[in-house]
């Protein structure tokens, strides 16, 4: 907004808005903190928010006792490699709804969403009898192509809504100058839509890397990713605080790094064309 | 070479008949301008003609070939939009390069044909520059830029000055009849601005509701308008119409007398009161209400020294009258 | 606005995911449209056979699954109207030209990349755990007693961890929306004499119209089949007082290993589903045409 705020409005929504801020981000805060204390001062009374004796034991320890390295690559494999194909199938097809579009584009939009509201507790069984029978239980292919399917319908709507903003123009140019679809889609689309793309890339390695209810389900120990790794850690509740923090604090530390850093990108395409 | 003929093309979109049956021949070298209102379906016809719709039903041909069937790209037309359409992503140079690119052309060769169409056009000091850095008018030139590399049969001009301000306009006006006088290439070239399209053209096709009304010379349709539509829309200010009795006068049922043939004299037949009157220096524009006629428009050449309000006696100048009977049909 | 050429590609390059999703929606429902009608329990596998509409007459039968209804939807509703309100709020907040904006953003988006098992275990381990947990020690603090949330209060308190798993994406969407309003619009409806709120209620809601839909949307979507915060943290207990749809259905599939009740819900939750989008395509699906 253009015009001057007064030093002192600006002191007050400052600290307001600081103060909100803080209390979203506090529950993580403490876990880090917690992470880094020994388990008795991790469950003192009154609790401390700063204690003595910090220690990384905790990391060491989850590190001895778990295969973390292995957990961790796993989740980078299935999360990037279901996005990446995700976006291999979404591409064309955003493009064929945003710039082709006929009377029925709407509504099959709305048809793949809606396969996303099928509870996945509902076909759990078939599928993982499905998963079992043709060898696709436990293997990383097997939960790429699982998360690409559960999460592509976000994606054809997140560059849809991208695409749609781009001039149909621009697009018949490239075909009057003799491109062929597939020279209009990776010369002249795909470089127009990068921070669209990568905007949807990000949410979508976000929302693999957090599923938690397949990976668990489709899984045992080999392509077991860092939501099985937690998950097991969870067991022995209330138990190793401090512990429990370390693990939870690895399984989400390469993602909220990965988010924090590329916020602005993230965050530019995340409008699901909520801002015309 | 640049020969097209269109062969009762035809086009609707779902029941509604945007075209309903066109036969148009263009020839070699021309200057074509369709012209008509929004919704004319002067930029459905030129999409047809560039390919990027299919016609209905009809027949396209380019240069005596079958065209109807080629996509957009293989028909050796270049296009320039409204809206530029160039590639944000790409340098001037790269945007101009990319239709020889895809034709596979060598980088050399890419290079040197670049080059030479940086220098018809002025652009050579901007080429290694992002679409988003220039101004309209060297958008305007790098989208011309990128239709010449191709040296295609024609180029179709999609309403390309419409962005640009007034006195932009006029400039890129003579740049495009100067690029055409060199080139001697057919152009096809779509406006609703019938200024742009009398200056341009060598041949105007009026278009209405998806009809030609009427193809000639721009001065052709000035003179021998052949319907009222026509006689309305070419010429500016419009043509005064009279019906009525003064009409039936002239034997006719629509009388046109255009502005510029309005003569204000003391000898005038029709009296009237000036309700507005505009002075431009060179000319004078005056809304004359005449009882019985209705508002009468007059352009006198330079200053009139008539006001607002003031008696004035009119009337047309002999044999510059247009009559057109009751279909709207200009009577002989 | 194309050719035959274009139209045919446009449908020849959407085939690929339309056929990948139906397949991926239609096998799994058939096998479980097939088993809901089975007799299929994995402790007694010698019994099996067609029972008609038993598995389905158990759900509706049982007073669980009444109670399982309301809290999916008391999930879904709560959720969408905690995210909705403070995420106006937050997004409000946060627009206004305060110190150190992007790290704001950073602390803000924070609780969007943790992990569902991760957020329901910080919940309820170090927070509303009885002895353990901070609530419980601000309690004390205070002289009151420790509130046991995942017990007295168990539906309140998985709300109240989904809702903070997700008040960033709707902040987000919202504070997008809200910087693309224009401040000639603001200025001119002060001008017209408009105060704070009734800038508020005229000039800036209207504005977030669209982006509410889609926060609703997107939301519902994943709200719906919402499952491990209530596994995490509460069982669906005490009691059935937390379970929702899907819970109950993974109960009969898990703890009861009955498949062939497990595929009768499962049916159920999708057919509710598809009431729920019906709804909610019909109700503001219209916002989303541009």
């Amino acid at each position: 907004m253009a015009r001057a705020h007064s030093p002192r409005r600006m002191l007050i929504t400052t600290i307001a808005a600081w103060g909100v801020a803080l209390l979203i981000f506090f529950p993580v805060l403490w876990m880090i903190l917690t992470s880094f204390k020994t388990e008795a001062s991790a469950v003192a009374s009154p609790p401390q928010l700063f204690t003595a004796d910090w220690t990384t034991e905790n990391y060491a320890e989850v590190w001895a006792r778990s295969d973390y390295p292995r957990f961790f690559w796993n989740s980078v494999v299935i999360s990037v490699g279901s996005t990446l194909l995700g976006l291999a199938l979404a591409i064309p097809a955003a493009w064929s709804m945003a710039f082709v579009p006929g009377r029925r584009t709407k509504d099959l939009l709305m048809w793949m969403l809606s396969t996303k509201m099928m509870p996945a507790v509902a076909v759990m069984v078939p599928l993982y009898l499905v998963f079992q029978k043709t060898g696709l239980f436990d293997t990383r292919i097997g939960l790429v192509l699982a998360l690409m399917l559960m999460n592509l319908p976000i994606i054809v709507w997140m560059l849809y809504t991208y695409f749609k903003e781009i001039p149909g123009e621009i697009l018949e140019a490239a075909r009057m100058d003799g491109a062929s679809l597939w020279n209009e889609i990776v010369h002249v689309l795909t470089p127009m839509a990068v921070p669209g793309i990568a905007s949807t890339l990000l949410l979508n390695v976000i929302l693999a890397w957090n599923e938690a209810f397949w990976t668990i389900t489709l899984t045992t120990v080999r392509a077991a990713p860092l939501s099985a790794f937690i998950a097991s850690f969870s067991a022995p509740q209330g138990l190793f605080y401090a512990k429990l923090s370390a693990a939870s604090a690895m399984a989400i530390a390469p993602i909220l790094i990965l988010g924090w850093f590329s916020q602005k990108q993230l965050v530019r395409g995340l409008t699901f064309g909520a801002v015309k | 070479m640049g020969k097209i003929v269109l062969k009762q093309i035809r086009k609707s979109f779902g029941e509604v008949d945007v075209i309903p049956g066109i036969d148009l021949t263009i020839e070699d070298g021309e200057f074509v301008v369709f012209v008509g209102p929004s919704g004319c379906g002067k930029s459905t016809l030129l999409r047809l003609i560039a390919g990027l719709e299919d016609a209905s039903s009809g027949k396209t041909e380019i240069d005596g070939r079958d065209a109807t069937n080629l996509p957009p790209g293989r028909r050796g037309l270049a296009m320039v939009f409204q809206s530029y359409a160039l590639y944000p992503h790409m340098t001037v140079r790269k945007n101009i390069a990319f239709p020889l690119k895809m034709a596979g052309m060598s980088q050399a060769e890419q290079d040197r044909k670049v080059e030479q169409a940086a220098n018809v056009l002025n652009l050579s000091n901007y080429l290694d520059r992002r679409p988003a850095q220039l101004s309209g008018g060297q958008r305007q030139r790098v989208a011309i830029g990128r239709a010449i590399v191709r040296e295609p049969a024609a180029f179709l001009f999609d309403e390309p000055l419409s962005n640009l301000d007034a006195a932009l306009r006029v400039t890129m006006r003579q740049e495009i009849s100067e690029l055409h006088q060199s080139l001697k290439t057919t152009m096809i070239y779509v406006t609703h601005d019938q200024v742009e399209a009398m200056t341009m053209a060598d041949k105007i096709v009026v278009l209405n509701a998806g009809r030609i009304e009427q193809v000639g010379s721009p001065l052709e349709l000035y003179n021998h308008p052949q319907n009222l539509f026509v006689a309305g829309f070419i010429g500016s200010p419009k043509m005064n119409f009279i019906t009525g009795e003064v009409a039936a006068q002239y034997g006719c049922t629509t009388l046109g007398v255009r502005p510029e043939h309005m003569v204000v004299s003391s000898g005038g037949p029709w009296e009237g009161v000036i309700g507005l009157a505009e002075h431009l220096g060179s000319d004078t524009f005056l809304k004359v209400d005449v009882p019985g006629l209705g508002v009468l428009t007059v352009r006198g050449s330079g200053e009139m020294g008539l006001h607002h309000g003031m008696a004035v006696r009119l009337g047309p100048q002999e044999g510059r009258l247009y009559r057109f009977g009751p279909e709207g049909k200009a009577l002989a | 606005m194309a050719t035959q050429s274009s139209r045919l590609a446009a449908r020849l390059m959407v085939a690929p995911s339309v056929f990948v999703l139906f397949v991926w929606m239609a096998v799994p429902l058939a096998m479980t449209l097939y088993y809901s009608f089975r007799l299929y329990r994995l402790l007694s596998p010698d019994r099996s056979g067609w029972v008609g509409f038993t598995n389905y007459l158990w759900f509706f039968r049982s007073p669980d699954f009444w109670q399982a209804i309301a809290n999916t939807l008391a999930l879904v509703g709560g959720v969408l109207a905690l995210t909705i309100v403070f995420g106006i709020l937050i997004a409000l907040l946060i627009d206004q030209p305060v110190k150190g904006q992007g790290v704001l953003r950073i602390l803000v988006i924070a609780p969007f990349f943790v992990m569902p098992p991760v957020a329901a275990s910080i919940w309820e381990n170090l927070f509303m755990h009885p002895q353990n947990g901070l609530f419980a020690a601000l309690a004390r603090g205070l002289g009151a007693e420790p509130i046991l949330f995942l017990e007295s209060y168990p539906m309140m308190s998985v709300i109240g961890i989904v809702a903070w798993e997700w008040l960033p994406f709707a902040t987000l969407i919202l504070l997008t929306a809200l910087q693309s309003l224009s401040p000639e619009q603001l200025e001119a409806a002060e001008m017209d004499g408009a105060g704070a709120f009734g800038r508020f209620r005229y000039i800036i809601l209207p504005h977030l119209t669209r982006a509410i839909t889609v926060v609703i949307l997107i939301q519902t979507i994943f709200l719906l089949g919402i499952f491990g915060e209530i596994f995490t943290t509460t069982q669906g207990g005490p009691g059935s007082a937390s379970t929702t749809l899907p819970y109950m259905i993974f109960k009969q599939a898990i703890v009861a290993k009955d498949i062939g009740r497990a595929a009768a819900g499962g049916i159920i939750a999708v057919i509710l589903a598809n009431i729920i989008a019906y709804f909610l395509m019909r109700g503001i699906g219209r916002h989303l045409d541009s």
